[in-house]
């Protein structure tokens, strides 16, 4: 059925936010396709009659009160502990804007 | 040192009453086989200064608690305030938790003594340890073969006596099969019958939080510690569905003895449902039709889940860079986003939801006829090192036997029984449905007591 190229590795890789170097896209490519040609058995089975099934426990709409639990907040210090990468109380992230050049 | 170390979770409490030793003693005596058996590659982190500090709080102040000086190892997965969780991958080898979750917490508030945390598949992606970015864990039995997996160092260590109770998670059979390679008994609860919240998640609604022990007691006694509602996991109820007094029937489903089950595997499987036989329980035939085609349907929904959570892996707030992630992360983080990608969600995504019904549907059809069913865990008993590890998908296909009941939802029971020619544990799993983990305790202390 399905057989991935490098060109859908490379999306996929792009989705997923994986840089992934020439030597593993080429070692994945075989792998996947293999793979998602396995999963594609399903296509031959009758699910007309039933509906799709995303959790078991047949829960829906559980709510609590909508009020501030502290012990179940962190610090912002104790949020900010997994990273060096901080300031003035923020997690520092690579820039996605740049200066203006035109004022 | 003590002269005859407990074995159960009854034994600990009673010396620890009758000062036959103390908590101290205890932590001495595990550390040391810790320490002894390092080459089992069991622990990522042993958390020494922690246990001490705990045994001598409980030696203060006995308190008739229900883990009463237990010793506990918790798979890497577990976050445990303080001290470093790694999930068993590079990405997150410095990191240290800001809270612990609730299965830690209330075995913790209940006595028990942490002593550290265990080797896994990283991100719990494996059946063998052998995807652990911190080498392999081997089997206690014969240390040429894998203890199983993901929950590897959790089963390896309760098996090779590092601690008495060890906690693991199952999403595909990540308690179950590497307990019964290990030949130690393992839970898979009911999902939504332990709360969730502070583990690393895999796949959110297949995942459980399970319970590796020496006996069918003592595993009972860690689920009713940690089992039931705690406000922060809203799949999570306090249901539980009562013992019957009527004859318990148990179900032999033809399809988990199809070509390919090893013999020895087999004959384990049928003498554990003979002996429960002789004990006054009625075996049924039944039939699991869709059983299939559960790898196809695990391996779309599983890896789908895994692109998303593992989604926050950035590399910004905690961890390393995503390039970190080891081969089966990326695989497992490309399939899932590929079968949720345009123009192929409908295809995989729904579809795979679809047949998941399909399996549901015969596992309720089956319990109406039985209380239970028993099953094989696994195809084969433990396997060597290496001799799987370099084909994924032939690694996937064995999941078939433990991934159903991940998708149903339903609990499952590890139990050993015996050993093949290699000397290596073979057992067999009691399955059923949903919050019937007192039929299954049941059943497993009934086989015990054989």
């Amino acid at each position: 059925m399905a057989k991935l190229t490098k060109t859908d590795v490379l999306h996929i890789a792009e989705l997923a936010k994986l840089d992934l170097t020439e030597d593993e896209v080429k070692k994945f490519v075989p792998q996947l396709s293999t793979i998602v040609d396995y999963i594609g058995n399903l296509s031959k089975i009758d699910t007309s009659k039933v509906d799709a099934t995303s959790q078991t426990t047949g829960l829906v709409d559980v709510f609590r009160e909508d009020r501030v639990v502290s012990d179940g907040s962190l610090s912002q210090d104790e949020a900010l502990s997994g990273t060096e990468e901080t300031y003035n109380g923020y997690f520092k992230v690579g820039a996605i804007l740049t200066e203006r050049t035109d004022k | 040192m003590i002269s005859k170390l407990p074995v159960t979770i009854k034994e600990t409490k009673e010396g620890l009453m009758k000062k036959k030793f103390s908590a101290v003693n205890l932590v001495d005596e595990y550390l040391a086989r810790i320490e002894k058996n390092k080459g089992l590659n069991a622990f990522i982190s042993v958390s020494s200064e922690d246990a001490y500090k705990k045994a001598k709080l409980i030696d203060s102040s006995l308190q008739d608690l229900p883990l009463l000086g237990v010793t506990v190892a918790h798979k890497d997965l577990f976050l445990t305030k303080g001290v470093r969780t790694t999930a068993g991958s590079k990405i997150l080898e410095s990191y240290v938790p800001v809270y612990s979750a609730t299965v830690v917490a209330r075995m913790e508030k209940a006595g028990a003594i942490m002593i550290g945390k265990t080797n896994c598949d990283a991100w719990a992606h494996g059946a063998s340890g052998e995807n652990s970015d911190f080498g392999p864990t081997l089997n206690p039995n014969n240390k040429d073969y894998v203890p199983g997996g993901s929950s590897s160092g959790s089963a390896a260590s309760v098996s090779a006596g590092l601690t008495l109770i060890a906690t693991g998670t199952d999403t595909g059979g990540s308690v179950r099969q590497p307990a019964s390679f290990c030949g130690v008994v393992g839970l898979k609860p009911t999902y939504g019958a332990v709360s969730r919240y502070g583990i690393i998640a895999m796949a959110s609604s297949l995942d459980c939080p399970g319970v590796f022990g020496n006996c069918v007691t003592d595993v009972e006694t860690v689920f009713n510690v940690i089992k039931g509602q705690d406000g922060y996991d809203a799949t999570v109820t306090n249901h539980q569905l009562p013992i019957t007094n009527h004859k318990l029937r148990i179900g032999i489903p033809k399809e988990y003895f199809a070509e390919g089950l090893d013999r020895e595997v087999e004959k384990s499987v049928i003498e554990a449902s003979q002996i429960l036989k002789k004990k006054g329980v009625e075996l049924v035939d039944v039939s699991l039709p869709n059983t299939k085609h559960a790898v196809e349907v695990y391996y779309i929904i599983q890896p789908a889940e895994v692109s998303s959570n593992l989604g926050r892996y950035e590399g910004i707030r905690y961890g390393e860079d995503r390039a970190l992630f080891g081969d089966e992360a990326k695989r497992r983080i490309m399939l899932g986003t590929y079968v949720l990608s345009a123009g192929y969600y409908d295809t995989y995504y729904l579809k795979a939801q679809k047949v998941r019904s399909l399996i549901i549907q015969d596992f309720n059809e089956a319990f109406s006829k039985v209380d239970a069913i028993i099953a094989p865990v696994y195809p084969t008993a433990a396997f060597k090192l290496g001799e799987k590890s370099a084909d994924p998908l032939k690694m996937y296909l064995a999941d078939i036997l433990t991934a159903p009941a991940n998708l149903a939802g339903i609990p499952g029971l590890a139990v050993p029984n015996g050993k093949n020619k290699q000397g290596l544990p073979l057992g067999f799993q009691l399955i059923g449905p949903r919050f019937s983990e007192p039929v299954l305790f049941e059943l497993g202390k009934l086989y015990e007591r054989f």
